[in-house]
């Protein structure tokens, strides 16, 4: 077994140090590692989503990158999306419009979609459609996915004007 | 039993209680399990669809560094034949146990032979390529028409075929066979003036759930076994780890972790046992995980199917008679959906004339199991495509034609059961008000199609008990978890009950130890029989709050009413109290309150539903794209709205990807080629457009909301209705699901 890595990395705001084994991938080490269960394992392959995660500003999905490559980066976890006591307009947008019935999907859902209105704050139903599509959810069809995402750009915009 | 009438609660849109977990990743689902020296488990599995296991030599993988057990069958003490009732069908405990760890032989690529626990999965994976198997490869039957040949090959030497209730002489990969009759079959064809008949087949399909299986285990050296998992049904897991184990049933505890989605697939069980016996084996807890491929490859998808349904009408559009064969693939043990598809077939409609000739076939595959509906999409199929080719022969309209035909209350089903009221026609009428029905749809290549589809719902049985805060909410536990805001549907019920309000009820799902017997959420259950246990818990609370009031104002309790949440007493003096008031002096009225029931109601309502869909077909690539989507489906009465139209459109969906892209692909030797997501396509969000989803409320009798299931019916119409739109497009009729491009750049004569 090869030795193990230092790893100086910021996740959530917060300097983190582990070590972790070369061949760790990142949602490893945040899941076994770190206790950060969020990110979820829906296929190890990169074609779920479940494990999004953003890795200094860009979506990413946490099982194809490695636990080292951290090093000295910055990751947003959905951990990390509320403030304290207040919950981030996207969670709240998924919760009225009911975006979510089993929800293992949803934490990738709320981290794409954070890097989505990142990107473009006001995105339309194509915009979003097109963009969620690297993240499966097989419970609700999407409609209310897409919806809380077009309300939550709504919101944010609206305090970002007020 | 239902009164149509004003709720408060029902009928309302709050945020479900687990929300707020779930949206900032706090809620624990089955694979974030932690525990101080967990040990990660991993499984070997037959690359093989059909092999003698000649041997198997663990000691190199057990001498590996890192590695703290390892088992195979040997662990396992061989069961006996039992039937156990898994919730949504029975099994044979000798087959469940074999599916676990392969004995004698490997009947599936994919089916589990040893497993091994080690410091991290890494090492379990690196220490599973250390175990020896020796094989003896043998031929395989891996398609239902093919298995039923004589000279096929046997999946089990010895199975003979439950032959109408007799068992044959001669081994056979017919599990069962058996058929239902009405009428005069022959009398009803001759008086048709159109006969349509076709063959139809499909292929296996997966629930698609994105939270692959997982168990985690402790042993403890006592014999008490704790199980942490996903399930769908904590005590159902119980019963099998239990009998699988042969352990007392009262020393198994599971502990239901949040699922991510089932569908039927996680019913059975695969891993709660491996992760107990590597518990015992180590002294250690233990964690097993699935990959996605072990999830595609050896998990319970829905049978591959090959159908043939014959209907005639005569020219005013009145079915005559109606025959279907139907040859289901089981894998590799008995108890394929076969039944259910039986009672499915043709049930929306009211038959006087009907013969179901049905057939449960061995194949070298996973074992299938209950898919949302099971078996109903794959026959709706066959008769909502029928119906439109016999709409189109007579100049009717399939909407007309289906509101002439529907079954109504006390039309008896093909299969025997007599319906109580049914919303068949409320959904063809509000298919047929939909503006969707009536939009001009402009353009070349694109069509709508409609179908309808049943599903007759279950009755299981169900515990809650509820205790009463001092703050004037209540605590409710449950045994059903939750997978699509369950807690949300039950706690509205025993809300509307005590005249409090969604968000003063705090429901719990406890685990096995905790609350009484619970079945699995499945069969469309939940809202209806738990929602029932809740609001018969609350009437016991209610009668109980009573009696504090009337203990409180020295009255006598029968004269004392509760209505809209407040307890009044008008007799002379004039008292009243709301509920809220009344908790906060429960410790001056004789003490703590708790409220319970169980219950175990027969007859669920069944449930139909119809859909509109337009497509557009690219007559280049064979691409079938979704333009337009309405689902109509009788809810009884809608607990929460939000949830009903997300089972509608979640539904709704599963059925599309079916319809157009999902399918194991098989090489001849039986092996999956496509278990990735990459390769077993899934609807993403930019598949799709928005699911207009259309609450019907006809009021089930039997439940004191009216309360029908309606997690399965939405899957079971898109097929047909999306093979009816592709006729309506481009002039072919597809027989074969999925109706993937290369399938319809066939049927246009293209490639
Ligand atoms: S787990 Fe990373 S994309 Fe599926
Ligand atoms: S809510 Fe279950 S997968 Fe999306």
């Amino acid at each position: 077994m090869a030795d193990k890595v230092h790893v100086k990395t910021v996740i959530n705001g917060e300097a983190v140090e582990f070590l972790c084994e070369p061949r760790d991938s990142l949602l490893e080490v945040l899941r076994d590692n770190l206790m950060l269960t969020g990110a979820k394992e829906g296929c190890n392959n990169g074609n779920c989503g479940a494990c999004s995660v953003i890795l200094n500003g860009r979506l990413v999905n946490s099982c194809l990158v490695l636990g080292a490559e951290i090093e000295g980066k910055e990751v947003e976890t959905v951990e990390g999306l509320a403030e304290p006591n207040k919950l981030h307009p996207i969670q709240d947008a998924f919760l009225e419009n009911a975006a979510l019935q089993c929800g293992v999907c949803t934490p990738g859902f709320l981290m794409a979609a954070k890097a989505l209105l990142n990107e473009n704050p006001n995105p339309t139903e194509h915009d979003v459609r097109f963009w969620l599509a690297g993240n499966l959810c097989r419970c609700t069809g999407y409609d209310k996915i897409v919806r809380a995402v077009l309300d939550a750009a709504e919101t944010m915009s609206t305090e970002v004007n007020a | 039993m239902a009164v149509e009438k004003e709720y408060k609660v029902i009928g309302t849109r709050p945020i479900r209680h687990d929300g707020v977990d779930k949206v900032t990743g706090r809620a624990l689902y089955g694979a974030d399990y932690q525990a101080a020296g967990l040990l990660h488990g991993r499984v070997l599995r037959s690359p093989h669809a059909h092999a003698r296991i000649k041997s198997i030599n663990t000691s190199r993988a057990e001498a590996y560094p890192g590695v703290k057990a390892v088992v195979t069958a040997a662990d396992l003490t061989a069961s006996q034949d039992k039937i156990v009732d898994l919730g949504e069908g029975a099994v044979n405990l000798k087959f469940m146990c074999d599916n676990i760890l392969a004995r004698e032989k490997a009947l599936y690529k994919g089916h589990a032979v040893a497993a091994v626990a080690a410091l991290n999965g890494h090492i379990a994976e690196e220490a599973l390529e250390l175990i020896d198997v020796e094989y003896e490869v043998l031929p395989s039957a891996i398609e239902v028409r093919a298995a039923m040949q004589d000279d096929a090959p046997l999946v089990h030497e010895d199975m003979k075929t439950d032959e109408m209730g007799k068992q044959s002489e001669n081994s056979s990969n017919i599990a069962s066979h058996f058929q239902h009759k009405k009428g005069d079959i022959e009398k009803g064809f001759a008086e048709a003036d159109v006969v349509i008949e076709h063959d139809y087949v499909t292929g296996t399909v997966h629930q698609g759930y994105i939270e692959p299986h997982n168990a985690s285990a402790v042993y403890n050296a006592d014999g008490e076994i704790t199980i942490w998992c996903s399930t769908q049904g904590a005590f159902n897991a119980r019963g099998q780890v239990a009998e699988i184990l042969q352990h007392p049933v009262s020393k198994v505890k599971v502990v239901p972790m949040e699922i991510g989605g089932g569908f039927g697939g996680k019913i059975s069980v695969y891993l709660e046992p491996l992760a107990a016996l590597l518990s015992k084996k180590s002294g250690r807890p233990v964690k097993v995980l699935m990959s996605r491929e072990d999830v595609f490859e050896s998990t319970g998808p829905t049978p591959a199917s090959y159908v043939r349904v014959k209907i005639g009408a005569t020219n005013d559009g009145r079915i005559t008679a109606a025959e279907a064969y139907i040859a289901f693939e089981a894998g590799a043990y008995p108890g394929s959906p076969v039944g259910a598809a039986a009672m499915c077939v043709f049930s929306p409609y009211k038959i006087e004339n009907g013969f179901i000739d049905a057939y449960d076939v061995l194949v070298n595959k996973a074992k299938t199991n209950a898919y949302r509906a099971p078996g109903s999409t794959n026959v709706a199929f066959a008769t909502e495509t029928i119906i439109d080719e016999i709409c189109e022969k007579i100049g009717m309209d399939p909407i007309e034609f289906r509101l002439l035909n529907s079954a109504k209350e006390g039309d008896s089903r093909v299969d025997g059961p007599v319906f109580p009221r049914i919303g068949f026609i409320e959904t063809v009428e509000a298919a047929k008000d939909h503006p969707h029905y009536s939009a001009p749809l402009e353009g070349k290549h694109k069509g709508r199609g409609t179908a309808t589809g049943f599903w007759p719902n279950f009755a299981f049985k169900s515990s809650v008990s509820i205790n009463v805060n001092p703050d004037g909410t209540i605590s409710l536990v449950e045994g059903s978890t939750d997978i699509g805001g369950s807690r949300a549907s039950i706690a509205m019920q025993a809300a509307e009950v005590l005249g409090i309000s969604a968000e003063s009820v705090h429901p719990t799902v406890v685990d096995t130890n905790s609350v009484g017997y619970t079945d699995v959420t499945g069969g469309s259950h939940t809202t209806y029989t738990t929602g029932l246990a809740a609001y018969e818990a609350a009437q016991d609370v209610k009668s109980q709050m009573i009696e504090r009031a009337a203990k409180l104002w020295e009255v006598d309790a029968k004269e004392i009413e509760f209505a809209d949440g407040i307890f009044r007493y008008v007799n002379g003096k004039e008292e009243e109290i709301d509920f809220k008031g009344l908790a906060e002096k429960l410790g001056q009225t004789g003490g703590p309150l708790m409220g319970r029931a169980s219950v175990a109601p027969s007859g669920a309502g069944s449930s139909i539903g119809t859909h509109i869909v337009d497509v557009e077909v690219d007559v280049d690539t064979g691409k079938v794209e979704i333009l337009r989507y309405t689902a109509t489906q009788d809810a009884g009465k809608a607990i929460h709205p939000s949830y009903v139209e997300g089972q509608i459109q979640g539904g709704a969906v599963q059925g599309i990807g079916w319809a157009l892209n999902e399918e194991y692909i098989f090489n001849e030797d039986g092996q999956m080629t496509n278990a990735s997501f990459l390769d077993y396509r899934m609807p993403t969000s930019y598949d799709l457009p928005m699911i207009d989803a259309v609450i019907v409320e006809v009021p089930h009798p039997g439940h004191p909301f009216g309360v029908r299931g309606v997690g399965e019916t939405p899957i079971v119409a898109p097929p047909a209705a999306i093979a009816n739109a592709i006729y309506d497009a481009v002039g072919v009729r597809l027989t074969e699901l999925p109706m993937s491009p290369e399938r319809v750049l066939k049927a246009l004569g293209k490639i």
